[in-house]
């Protein structure tokens, strides 16, 4: 018996076939669609028009510009070598420490969070918890926190701490609902309680995408510690912040030179690691 | 030593997989249950160790209605019962031995789990059983380094170091090579008659079924329509349990692997 199939040309003509195989479009009406692509080009130079530039300005302002990248070419560390040492050993102190704490808060939190080994009431406990973190930006938080805990790295560690929770809680929690169920279940099966089943069935699973999240959470926790310090959170920002005032922009560019570097040693890292763990 | 009475399951779809299953299974009996795909063959074993919640009806193993239980007593009846899946479902990252050791959680305390200290007469079980399914030597190796067939093995010393009194098999064979499925489904009948264990085997392959059980049980659409033994299983109950098909190449071929079981 011959087959029909859309695949074969023998008994419809080739293009008849061809046609069937042209790629739908994303909507279907043309006309909405050209409604829509033309709404989009209008709205795009309505939004150009309504931007105002007082180039004067900008005019002076690419001269200081023009010295900022000019101070690239003779970082100065020497003369502030002190401060940046004493930053980049805070920022990488709080960066660590806010990754271990929130590691550490954001596991029992990410199975709460979980929908497959969850119950409802504690779903939703974790995932406000995760929705409020998420929601707060880390300057607002730092911010908040400087206000309360005054100046310093305690305010920075306490941010990025709360920060990391709603990362990698939500990350966990969803690789945790993303897992093989069936290894999971098999473990079940076996008469295991509830801790037994996550260490056992779904741990196992999770392990390595943790341990890669938790490395990439230092590296967004050390950059995040440079930008705290311009609200007064401590690290190596407050040190960058400091030279901008003072217009040392050679010592800033230095500043920056070193936050470039430790972020790619960071990367190079967290690469090394999640090799070993697959 | 298994009773199900009136066992039924509806999901919250209103898919009705189970209505009222009445079945019996003394000790040491291999069970066979064949049906279509989506007859509920898969609902009836979870229903029994609850892995899915029966709707209604009870299931009785020994005395104990396992319907009524609370998760504890719950968990504690699980032990009692050994499950192997299609897939092997070994927890992949973890060693063989781990996942033997794994059969034992529902015996042992949290912290002793999580630190991998089980008790010295587990471990020698474990490697005991390894040695009886032929993986001695795999016992450090990852679960997902090893072949399918291996990988089932491990699966079947999972469940027989819980000490079971029941089996729960769910396609065991389904991902396996034929020559595979074969050993896998002697290995299970020869331990299950060395250990007296009662067996609810969940088998698509009709042929297989025959070789190696004494009692096949035929599910169509949820509903019991075949109890028999090997030898009555007809063209007109298979007809009767996946509807119309020419049968007659499946008998044939029945009696011919009988054959060849002999001369070996």
């Amino acid at each position: 018996m011959k087959t029909k199939s859309v695949w074969s040309n023998d008994d419809c003509p080739g293009q008849q076939a061809r046609e069937a195989l042209e790629k739908a479009p994303f909507i279907a009406s043309p006309a909405l669609r050209w409604a829509l692509f033309i709404g989009a080009v209008l709205y795009l130079i309505a939004a150009m028009y309504s931007i105002e530039v007082n180039w004067a300005r900008v005019y002076r302002g690419l001269d200081r510009g023009w010295q900022f990248v000019a101070a690239f070419s003779n970082p100065d560390f020497a003369s502030r070598a002190y401060e940046i040492r004493v930053g980049l050993t805070e920022s990488v102190v709080m960066a660590l420490a806010s990754t271990i704490v929130g590691i550490g808060i954001s596991i029992p939190i990410g199975l709460g969070a979980a929908r497959n080994i969850s119950i409802l009431p504690v779903y939703l406990v974790c995932r406000s918890i995760v929705a409020l973190s998420r929601a707060l930006n880390e300057i607002v938080v730092a911010i908040l926190l400087v206000a309360i805990f005054g100046f310093g790295p305690l305010a920075g560690f306490l941010t990025l701490s709360f920060a990391t929770i709603g990362f990698l809680s939500k990350l966990l929690a969803e690789e945790i609902e993303n897992m093989d169920k069936v290894q999971a279940e098999a473990i079940r099966a076996t008469g295991a309680s509830w801790l037994q089943r996550y260490v056992f069935g779904v741990h196992p699973q999770v392990v390595p995408r943790l341990i890669g999240l938790s490395v990439y959470r230092l590296d967004i926790n050390f950059r995040e510690s440079a930008v705290l310090g311009i609200v007064g959170a401590g690290g190596i920002g407050a040190t960058l912040n400091t030279s901008f005032d003072r217009y040392e922009f050679d010592t800033a560019a230095a500043i920056l030179l070193v936050i470039i570097v430790a972020v790619m040693a960071l990367e190079y890292l967290s690469g090394i690691v999640r090799a070993k763990v697959q | 030593m298994l009773r199900l009475e009136k066992l039924t399951k509806t999901y919250k779809t209103g898919d009705k997989a189970l209505t009222a299953v009445d079945l019996e299974v003394p000790l040491g009996q291999l069970v066979a249950l064949i049906g279509p795909s989506g007859a509920g063959k898969s609902t009836l074993i979870r229903c029994i160790n609850r892995l899915v919640e029966p709707t209604s009806g009870s299931v009785y193993l020994g005395d104990v209605d396992l319907t009524r239980l609370g998760s504890g007593r719950l968990r504690k009846e699980r032990r009692r019962m050994g499950m192997i899946f299609q897939e092997y479902a070994l927890v992949e990252r973890l060693t063989v031995m781990e996942n033997v050791l794994s059969g034992r959680l529902g015996y042992v305390g949290f912290w002793r789990s999580l630190f991998r200290k089980f008790p010295q007469k587990d471990v020698d079980e474990a490697f005991r059983l390894l040695d009886r399914v032929g993986l001695l030597e795999m016992a450090d190796k990852r679960a997902d380094e090893l072949s399918g067939g291996q990988r089932q093995r491990v699966g079947i010393a999972r469940a027989l170091i819980q000490d079971p009194a029941l089996l729960l098999v769910d396609e065991p064979t389904a991902s396996l090579d034929p020559k595979t499925s074969r050993q896998i489904m002697r290995l299970i009948t020869e331990l299950c008659a060395e250990r007296q264990l009662a067996a609810i085997v969940n088998i698509h392959d009709v042929a297989l079924a025959q070789m190696f059980v004494q009692r096949i049980v035929g599910l169509k659409k949820g509903v019991l329509v075949f109890d028999g033994k090997p030898s009555d299983l007809t063209a007109e109950v298979l007809t009767e349990i996946y509807g119309e098909e020419d049968w007659s190449e499946t008998i044939q071929k029945i009696e011919d692997e009988d054959e060849i079981g002999v001369v070996k």
